[in-house]
C-alpha cells in the first residue's frame, strides 16, 4: 500500500472545506453550472464523503441560454452519480416580472441570474451555497473569503469580511443569512485543468475544439445562435474551429480559436496562453469595477 | 505540484505591490490583457514606466486611495512550484490583516525601503512573522536603485535588522537578506549586474530552493475528527469512518491511538483516501480513518498516537491578536474555535499588552482594542485538547468568535 505523501495540497484543502460545510450547516447546496469548475467541485465532494454519497443537492440556475451540450452533460452526470438536482429558471423570474430582459447588442441574462438564485436560496432555506469561483479569476475575487457571509439580500460587504486564520472556518451565521463557500478559491485555471487531466474527469464537449458557426465582434468570437445571441446583419457568420475556455451563458461567453481537441492539448494550450480566462467574458469588460459591483448585488 | 504560500508585508510606500507585480511580470505570469490594462493605466496616470502595483490593487476603494486595504491573494507558478502570495497591508492599523495573512503562510517577505532602513513598521512585521512562527523569512531590501546599489547601505540595514533578531522569541527562524529593486527588476527574478558584491540568490531562486524542512517544524500528528461517515449502503453496511485532516506529523495503519476526550484506546485499521486505501496519511492530507474497535466518536473529538497526548484542559493562557472594533474586557464571554471544536470561553484576565515593535509590554491595560496583541487567560466550559503553539502551529492556535455578531474577532496562540 502507498502513502499520501505525494499529496496535492489544493485538493486536500478543498476536501477539508467540503467536510466543514457538511458539518457546520443545516442545508448546504452545490451551485452547478455545468462548467469545468463546478464539475471539479462535484469530484471533490465525492472524494470528501466517499464511500457515502454527497450529502447535499446540486442546484443549477438555468438562464435558458445555455449551450445544449452543457445541459445534456449535466443530466447525464447527475444520473450516473445518483445526485439530487434542483433547477430554477431565469425565464420564470422574467415571466413573473421580477427581472427585465436586457435588449440590444450586449443583451445577456447573466446578471438576471442573481434574482433567480436569491429566490431559490429563500425557497429552499439554503444556508450554504458552494460555488466554483477562484481568486485568480478577477481582482475583486482575490479578496473573497472561503466562507463569505451574505445578508438576507444576498449582498456582499467587502469591507466587513471575517478574517480567516489557519484552517479554521467560522460558519456561525444568523437566521436569514447564508454563506457562499469557495473550496477551490486557491486554484488557478491551470490547476483546475491539470486536475481534470489527472483525475480523468469528463467535461462537456464544447471545451474541446469543434467546428461552429460564429461571428466576430469587438475582437471576440461569438456563437452565431440567433435565438440567443444578438447579431447585427452585417456581422458575418463564418464557420470556425473553436473551443470555449469558460462555459457561461451563451450570450456572454466568447469562443477562442483552437485546435485543442483533447485534454492533453487543452492543458498545453492553457500553459502557453497569454490571455486570461475572464478576457473572454464580456460581462467583466463592461467596466473595470464590473465584478465588484455585481458581487455586491449578490452575484456569485 | 508543491504549493508555497507567502505572506508579504511592508509599509505604504516601500514598493510591495510593485515587487509582486515584478515577480508576476518576470515569471511571465501576467496575461496579455492584464498587461495591457496596466500599460493603459500607467499611461493614463502619466508614468514613464509600468506601474506593476496596478496588477494587485484590487478593490475600487483601494484604487481611489492608492493603498491596499485587505488581504489579497495573488497566484503565479514556475515549472517547479505554485506560489500563492497573501498580500497584506503595512500600515499600523492593520495588524489584524498581517496576522491573518501570516497564519496561512509558510514563508514571509519583509520589505525594507533602502533609503529609510529599519523603521518601526519593520519591527512590527518581523514581530508578527516571528510570533506566528513562520519558519523562513526573506528580508528584501528594496529600492536599491535609489541608493546607487550601495553595498555599505545594504550592510548597514542588515546590521540594524540583525540587532532586532536578537530580541525575537522564536530563534530558529531562518532569515535571508536580498538587495533588490522591484521597479527595475534587480535580483527579483533575474540576477542584477549592479550588485557584483552580492553573491546570494535572487528572490525567486531562494523561493524555488525552499523544501519542507524550510517550511515546517517537526511535530506530532493530531487528527481532529471533522465528520463521521456512515454510508448505510448494502456494500458498506456497517462502515463507520472518521473524516479529517492530519496535522503536524503522519499517521499509519496499525498505530496505537487514543481518542479524546473519552481517552478510549484503539488501533488504526484502515486509512482511505477517496476510493484508495493507503498505509500512511501524511501531514496535511484529508483522509478517512477507520479503527479496530467500535468507539463512539463525534465531530470535535481528536485521534492521537497513544504515547503522544496533547494537554486536555478547561483553561489556558495565550497570546492573542484582537481584531474587532468592540473592545475585549476581562469577564467577557466568547466562542473559542480550536480546530473544528467550538467551546464557550470566558476572559479570566488580561495579563499585559505587548507592543509589537519590541518596545516592551504594558501591564496596566484593562481592555484590548482592535490591532492589540496581548497575553490573556481563558476559562472554558469544556476541555479542549491543545499543544503549545511553539510545539504545534495548528493545534496550538484558535480563533475567537463573538456570539452576538458571529464575527471572528480575534486569534490566539496558546502558551
Amino acid at each position: 500500500m502507498k502513502d499520501t505523501s505525494n499529496i496535492n495540497p489544493l485538493e486536500n484543502e478543498a476536501i477539508y472545506i467540503m467536510r466543514e460545510v457538511a458539518a457546520q450547516f443545516e442545508k448546504p447546496v452545490l451551485l452547478f453550472s455545468g462548467g469545468k469548475d463546478s464539475i471539479t467541485l462535484v469530484r471533490l465532494a465525492q472524494k470528501a464523503f466517499y464511500p457515502a454519497k454527497i450529502p447535499f443537492p446540486l442546484m443549477h440556475i438555468d438562464t435558458g441560454h445555455n449551450f445544449p451540450e452543457t445541459i445534456e452533460f449535466r443530466d447525464r452526470l447527475v444520473k450516473e452519480l445518483g445526485l439530487e438536482l434542483i433547477v430554477r429558471n431565469v425565464q420564470d423570474s422574467i415571466d413573473d416580472g421580477k427581472v427585465k430582459e436586457e435588449s440590444g447588442r450586449y443583451a445577456s441574462r447573466n446578471q438576471l441570474q442573481t434574482t433567480t438564485l436569491l429566490d431559490a436560496i429563500e425557497e429552499f432555506k439554503f444556508d450554504a451555497c458552494i460555488g466554483g469561483a477562484r481568486r485568480d479569476e478577477e481582482k475583486a475575487r482575490a479578496k473573497e473569503r472561503i466562507f463569505s457571509v451574505r445578508d438576507d439580500f444576498g449582498q456582499w460587504d467587502e469591507r466587513n469580511q471575517r478574517p480567516e486564520l489557519f484552517d479554521m472556518l467560522n460558519g456561525n451565521i444568523e437566521l436569514g443569512q447564508n454563506v457562499r463557500v469557495f473550496p477551490i478559491s486557491n486554484w488557478t485555471e491551470l490547476d483546475v485543468w491539470s486536475y481534470i487531466q489527472k483525475e480523468e474527469i469528463e467535461i462537456p464537449s464544447i471545451y474541446f475544439a469543434h467546428t461552429r458557426a460564429t461571428f466576430l465582434r469587438d475582437g471576440l468570437i461569438w456563437s452565431a445562435d440567433d435565438a440567443v445571441v444578438y447579431r447585427d446583419e452585417e456581422e458575418e457568420v463564418v464557420e470556425r474551429i473553436v473551443r470555449f475556455r469558460t462555459v457561461g451563458d451563451m450570450s456572454c461567453t466568447a469562443a477562442v480559436l483552437s485546435e485543442a481537441s483533447d485534454i492533453v492539448s487543452v492543458v498545453q494550450e492553457i500553459r502557453d496562453s497569454s490571455i486570461s480566462e475572464r478576457g473572454a467574458r464580456i460581462d467583466d469588460k463592461r467596466s473595470e469595477a464590473a465584478m465588484e459591483k455585481r458581487k455586491q448585488q449578490g452575484y456569485f | 505540484m508543491e504549493v508555497l504560500k507567502i505572506a508579504t508585508a511592508g509599509s505604504v510606500d516601500d514598493g510591495k505591490s510593485t515587487l509582486i507585480g515584478r515577480l508576476l511580470y518576470d515569471t511571465k505570469s501576467l496575461t496579455s490583457d492584464k498587461l495591457e490594462a496596466i500599460e493603459n493605466k500607467s499611461k493614463q496616470l502619466g508614468y514613464d514606466y509600468l506601474d506593476f502595483s496596478l496588477a494587485t490593487d484590487g478593490l475600487v476603494a483601494e484604487r481611489e486611495q492608492g493603498i491596499t486595504i485587505d488581504v489579497a491573494h495573488i497566484y503565479f507558478s514556475t515549472a517547479n512550484k505554485s506560489y500563492i502570495i497573501a498580500d497584506t497591508p503595512g500600515h499600523v492599523e492593520y495588524t489584524r490583516n498581517m496576522v491573518t495573512g501570516a497564519s496561512t503562510s509558510q514563508v514571509a517577505i519583509v520589505l525594507i525601503d533602502a533609503r529609510k532602513g529599519v523603521i518601526e513598521q519593520t519591527n512590527r512585521h518581523f514581530f508578527i512573522n516571528n510570533l506566528l512562527r513562520i519558519k523562513t523569512v526573506i528580508v528584501a531590501i528594496n529600492k536599491m536603485d535609489l541608493v546607487d546599489f550601495s553595498e555599505e547601505r545594504y550592510n548597514e540595514i542588515k546590521a540594524d535588522f540583525e540587532a532586532l533578531m536578537s530580541k525575537r522569541d522564536y530563534q530558529d527562524q531562518k532569515i535571508t537578506f536580498i538587495p533588490v529593486s522591484a521597479l527595475k527588476g534587480d535580483n527579483v527574478v533575474n540576477k542584477s549586474e549592479k550588485t557584483p558584491w552580492y553573491n546570494g540568490e535572487t528572490l525567486l531562486e531562494n523561493l524555488e530552493g525552499l523544501d519542507n524542512q524550510d517550511i515546517f517544524n517537526a511535530g506530532t500528528p493530531r487528527f481532529p475528527v471533522q465528520y463521521v461517515i456512515r454510508p448505510k449502503t448494502d456494500e458498506f453496511h456497517d462502515f463507520r469512518g472518521y473524516a479529517g485532516k492530519v496535522y503536524g506529523g503522519e499517521l499509519s495503519v496499525g498505530d496505537d491511538v487514543v481518542i479524546l476526550p473519552s481517552q478510549t484506546k484503539s488501533k488504526i485499521k484502515e486509512i482511505h483516501f477517496y476510493d484508495k486505501k493507503v498505509q500512511t496519511a501524511s501531514r496535511r492530507s484529508s483522509v478517512l480513518i477507520t479503527l479496530e474497535d467500535d468507539v463512539n466518536i463525534s465531530r470535535g473529538d481528536m485521534i492521537v498516537r497513544a504515547n503522544d497526548l496533547p494537554t486536555m484542559d478547561k483553561q489556558f493562557t495565550a497570546t492573542i491578536s484582537w481584531m474587532d472594533s468592540q473592545n475585549l474586557k476581562a469577564g467577557n464571554k466568547y466562542v473559542v474555535q480550536h480546530g473544528v471544536n467550538k467551546v464557550m470561553a470566558k476572559v479570566e484576565r488580561i495579563h499585559h499588552k505587548i507592543n509589537p515593535d519590541y518596545s516592551g509590554v504594558d501591564d496596566t491595560v484593562e481592555t484590548l482594542a482592535i490591532n492589540d496583541i496581548a497575553t490573556v487567560s481563558f476559562k472554558l466550559n469544556k476541555p479542549i485538547f491543545y499543544d503549545a503553539f511553539k510545539a504545534h502551529r495548528t493545534n496550538g492556535s484558535f480563533i475567537i468568535i463573538d456570539s452576538k455578531s458571529n464575527n471572528t474577532v480575534g486569534a490566539g496562540f496558546i502558551q
